[in-house]
């Protein structure tokens, strides 16, 4: 597409980078087509092509942002599915992400909406104010309907409080790690939501990945990948967490010997798998964002690479497998966690319309829960239309959100990979009533 | 850019802005009303992105019942209408004009019911091409016509384009496919136009509606035929020395009376560009290519491509490679129908559609690298070669107002000599904004007339895409 920009400003490296992405956009409309708000709401500000031309008109007058154009943005869950969609390569991503920021930086939310967000940016991102604000929340749990008369802020305070897990997760012993000089080392994101939501999922992982005998390495100061605050424009805290990260994996790179940053959360790997390009300005860290963007890769991208056991005890459990949209769009993610968990025995369905994302998108199902509501109503009726046993997938986000509308137990491909390889049963299927009693031998071995 | 005029905007619509819109606003709820200038600024233009206009509002109703009270409400206000389905057009058919209100049925997005006895499927005007088939694929069924833009355009966008596609040879384009359409007219009255079937009792009307690019109402809901899937598919790709050879292989297989479901064309620069986004295989050694696509039995597939085959060992045939697998089957076409989006990574570039008698073809596409050349720019060549239907692809720097006229300039010259060889100036993309102004060179005044008068029966007062397909000036009233 023809742009309009000034030399001056495409002397700021952002509007470079953002004038690029527009020249690359032709117009033709293919990426409208496979946008779950489009879908839902047949409106062109609401599609890719709509929010790239707002973003494009905005930025090229340098205009502050305009309540119009914030509620198109807004409505965007970031899902990336125009970007697996797009033939001509258009970075939707890093245009959304310029736009969010220059929204943030010029203009002014309503009260509730800031307080909102404020307390979102303050609390998810820290795994004990997380940590004490989800017992809030369980108490809360009672009071839904009372909170969703509030006026303005409640009915996204009431699906904030919904997403809160039915009891406080426990905390799952896991194996002592072992030093030896000769081991294969890596180390895995804890980031800030997941341990405390299910800390089972990265235990799972360390068990697979400790019988392939590879040494987890404890990185103590990593934290929040910043995914959740960069997705609300909040720049200069994102750059925060990512070179606080940064930092402590290129430490443990260079004296640990790790090869891998595994990401058992698809929406902090799009993340990470981007530091190089966020911090691409930044002299100090530009370098070493891109060493560590290298070495990230998702679980089942690092456990497709290993020689894990085949599994002879096949568990017939017919698994949906929901691919969440920072795996399959953001990471381009597709076959890797189909193909382990076939190998570990279980049958597969594919979702249909399995490119639509289900309506968590990070905080997008708080802050938008109306149109979060109807595509996890849409999510969940596709799959429960293949009558699985089971609902497989790979996002902490998605996990919570898909479960909240179905009473089919959902897990992390890794816990069912880690079942079927010896470990204990996911406990989301030991409390599914019905599943567990069928199941309970499996696995033999 | 300018080269293509627009009429002047209408002074004393653009004065009652306001009074216009509170009407429309008293006729639709808030979320189908778009007035914001940030917001109508999406809606300026369409996929021939050189040419905007800022709309007055844009509409966009819910069902037919809105539909007409806005259309009623303009015809009463003397307001030009735009519709718009997906916005997709090459030749600006949607693009707005200042004193209009564009009406989109993006919103009109259901599929209504499926009739599998009868083979019909009645949809809201504003499904995409590519959902239709979707919907009745898993029950052996496909609704033919496939523009490459099927997984967004509209079935309203098609028939106002009367759009083709690839498979488009044996199955033949939107006129053949559709068969019957509810359509509001200007004054806002709903008619239903033909019926279940094809070919139904009375004056052929549907063959006027399909193709009159909005300008003789708006199209609500329509019921397209639906077919068979065949039994298997299978495209192959043949690998020229030259354009000129591939061009001459077409014509002889059609000549031979060989009628296959598909037989697609690109020439080096497209099987590059396509190849580095599809990753499907295309031999990169070749000059040109064809993907011939053959349908049937295993047995019916096979007696077909031998005898292509025959025919292209006569054309010098490098490579001939058969899809082997579903998967591959699929890149194939995912790389052709990805040919123009894919072509942005490259360059910015103008997309043409003359159509030529297959005998032609290789003298056309001779004579198009030339004209390119001549005005120093480079072309791709990707076209539905089976019927004629040329789009070269002149790319250039969109930015660069001189280049921008140089291609507008070559694009003009490639049109004229598609009408001289014998062809037309449109094969499927319609005449939009972009070709208005060379329908001379096609038609003669005579029958420029005729086709205004019949015009002129459904919309005498120019207010329906006024702006599009009859050169501005000479235009006639009721
Ligand atoms: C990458 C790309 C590839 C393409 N490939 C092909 C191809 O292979 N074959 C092909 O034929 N075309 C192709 N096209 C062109 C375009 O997709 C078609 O013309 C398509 O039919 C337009 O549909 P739309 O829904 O986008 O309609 P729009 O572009 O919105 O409108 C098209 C025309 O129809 C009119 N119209 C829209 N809605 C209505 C309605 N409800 N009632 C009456 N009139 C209406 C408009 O006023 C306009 O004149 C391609 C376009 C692109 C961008
Ligand atoms: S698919 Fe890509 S090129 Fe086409 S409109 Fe969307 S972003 Fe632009
Ligand atoms: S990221 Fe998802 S919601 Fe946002 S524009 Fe792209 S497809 Fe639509
Ligand atoms: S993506 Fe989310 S859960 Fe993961 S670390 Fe980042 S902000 Fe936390």
């Amino acid at each position: 597409m023809q742009t309009n920009f000034t030399s001056a400003q495409l002397a700021d490296p952002h509007m470079a980078a953002s004038e690029k992405i527009l020249r690359s956009c032709v117009h033709c409309g293919f990426c409208t087509a496979t946008c779950p708000t489009y879908l839902l709401l047949g409106d062109e500000l609401d599609s890719p092509r709509g929010r790239i031309y707002l973003i494009k008109d905005m930025l090229e007058g340098g205009k502050p942002a305009t309540a119009e154009v914030v509620k198109h943005i807004d409505r965007c869950l970031s899902c990336l599915s125009c970007m697996t969609t797009c033939p001509s390569g258009v970075h939707y991503m890093h245009l959304v992400d310029h736009a969010r920021a220059h929204i943030e930086q010029t203009y002014k939310r309503d009260a509730t909406d800031r307080l909102l967000r404020a307390l979102l940016a303050h609390i998810l991102p820290y795994r004990n104010r997380f940590r004490l604000a989800l017992g809030a929340a369980l108490f809360a749990k009672p009071f839904r309907p009372l909170l969703a008369h509030l006026p303005r802020v409640g009915k996204r305070l009431a699906a904030m409080v919904a997403l809160a897990p039915p009891r406080s997760p426990a905390v799952t012993a896991e194996p002592a790690p072992l030093t030896r000089a000769d081991r294969r080392r890596v180390a895995i994101l804890e980031g800030c939501a997941q341990p405390v939501l299910q800390p089972a999922i990265n235990a799972a992982a360390r068990r697979l990945l400790a019988r392939a005998d590879i040494e987890v390495v404890r990185v103590a100061e990593e934290g929040c990948c910043g995914a959740l605050v960069h997705h609300m424009g909040r720049e200069a805290q994102a750059l925060e967490f990512a070179r606080r990260n940064i930092d402590a994996w290129i430490t443990a790179i260079d004296q640990q010997g790790i090869e891998a940053i595994i990401i058992t959360a698809s929406g902090c790997g799009t993340t990470v798998k981007d530091y190089g390009f966020m911090l691409r300005d930044d002299p100090l860290y530009a370098e070493k964002a891109r060493r560590v963007s290298a070495l990230t890769c998702d679980i089942t991208e690092f456990l497709d690479r290993l020689d894990l056991p085949a599994v002879s005890t096949a568990p017939k459990r017919a698994v949906a497998y929901h691919s969440a949209c920072s795996m399959q769009h953001g990471q381009q993610i597709r076959d890797e966690p189909k193909r382990l968990l076939r190998n570990a025995g279980f049958t597969v369905r594919d979702v249909p319309e399995g490119h639509i994302c289900c309506g968590s998108a990070g905080v997008y199902n708080i802050l938008q829960p109306e149109i979060a509501g109807r595509l996890r109503d849409r999510k969940v009726g596709n799959i429960e239309r293949l009558r699985p046993d089971i609902i497989a997938t790979g996002n902490i986000g998605c996990i919570t959100q898909i479960g909240g509308g179905t009473a089919i137990p959902v897990v992390h491909t890794v816990e069912l990979l880690d079942w079927a390889h010896g470990g204990p049963m996911p406990p989301a299927l030991e409390r599914a009533p019905g599943l567990n009693s069928r199941v309970v031998q499996f696995p033999l071995a | 850019m300018s080269s293509i005029a627009f009429p002047t905007p209408d002074p004393a619509i653009l004065a009652r802005r306001d009074d216009i819109i509170a009407g429309l606003a008293a006729l639709l709820p808030p979320e189908c009303l778009v007035t914001s200038e940030d917001e109508r600024r999406a809606f300026e233009t369409d996929a021939l992105t050189a040419y905007r206009r800022l709309p007055l509002a844009v509409a966009l109703p819910r069902n037919t019942a809105e539909v007409a009270a806005v259309m009623a409400f303009c015809h009463r206000e003397g307001v030009k209408i735009v519709p718009r389905g997906a916005g997709t057009s090459l030749a600006g058919g949607a693009i707005p004009q200042e004193d209009a209100v564009v009406i989109g049925v993006s919103k009109l997005n259901r599929i209504l019911s499926v009739d599998y006895a009868n083979r019909t499927a009645r949809v809201e005007a504003g499904v995409t091409n590519l959902s239709i088939s979707d919907a009745v694929m898993p029950d052996g069924f496909f609704y033919a016509p496939d523009p490459s833009s099927q997984l967004a355009c509209t079935i309203a966008g098609n028939i106002g384009m009367n759009s083709g596609g690839a498979h488009c040879l044996k199955y033949g384009v939107t006129i053949n496919n559709i068969l019957g359409v509810k359509m509001v007219l200007i004054d806002g009255t709903v008619v239903d136009i033909g019926g279940q079937a094809l070919d139904p009792a009375g004056l052929d009307l549907l063959g006027l509606i399909v193709g009159s690019e909005g300008q003789l109402g708006i199209v609500t809901e329509a019921t397209v035929r639906l077919l068979r899937l065949a039994e298997g598919a299978r495209p192959v790709l043949f690998g020229f020395d030259s354009s000129e050879a591939a061009g001459e292989c077409v014509a002889a297989i059609i000549g031979a009376g060989i009628v296959p479901v598909a037989m697609e064309f690109m020439d080096k620069p497209a099987i590059e560009i396509c190849e580095a986004f599809a990753k499907a295989g295309y031999p990169l050694d070749v000059e040109a290519m064809l993907i011939v696509e053959v349908e049937g039995s295993e047995e019916e597939m096979e007696a077909q491509l031998a005898r292509i085959c025959e025919i292209a060992r006569r054309y010098g045939v490098k490579v001939v490679k058969e899809s082997r697998s579903a998967t591959e089957t699929a890149l194939i076409w995912k790389g052709r129908k990805s040919a123009f989006g894919a072509t942005g990574r490259v360059a910015d570039y103008i997309c043409m559609d003359g159509t030529v008698p297959t005998s032609q073809l290789p003298y056309v596409l001779k004579r198009t690298g030339e004209i390119v050349a001549s005005y120093g720019l480079r072309v791709a060549n990707v076209f539905h070669a089976g019927d004629g239907n040329m789009h070269p692809l002149i790319l250039y720097n969109v930015n660069d107002p001189a280049e921008q006229a140089k291609a507008e300039a070559a694009g003009n010259d490639i049109l004229r000599l598609c009408v001289d060889a014998g062809g037309c100036l449109t094969g499927e993309h319609g005449v939009g904004i972009e070709k208005r102004d060379l329908m001379r060179h096609q038609f003669s005044e005579v029958d420029l007339t005729q086709q205004m008068r019949v015009r002129a029966v459904f919309d005498g007062r120019w207010l329906l895409n006024p702006a599009k397909v009859f050169p501005l000036d000479g235009r006639i009233a009721a």
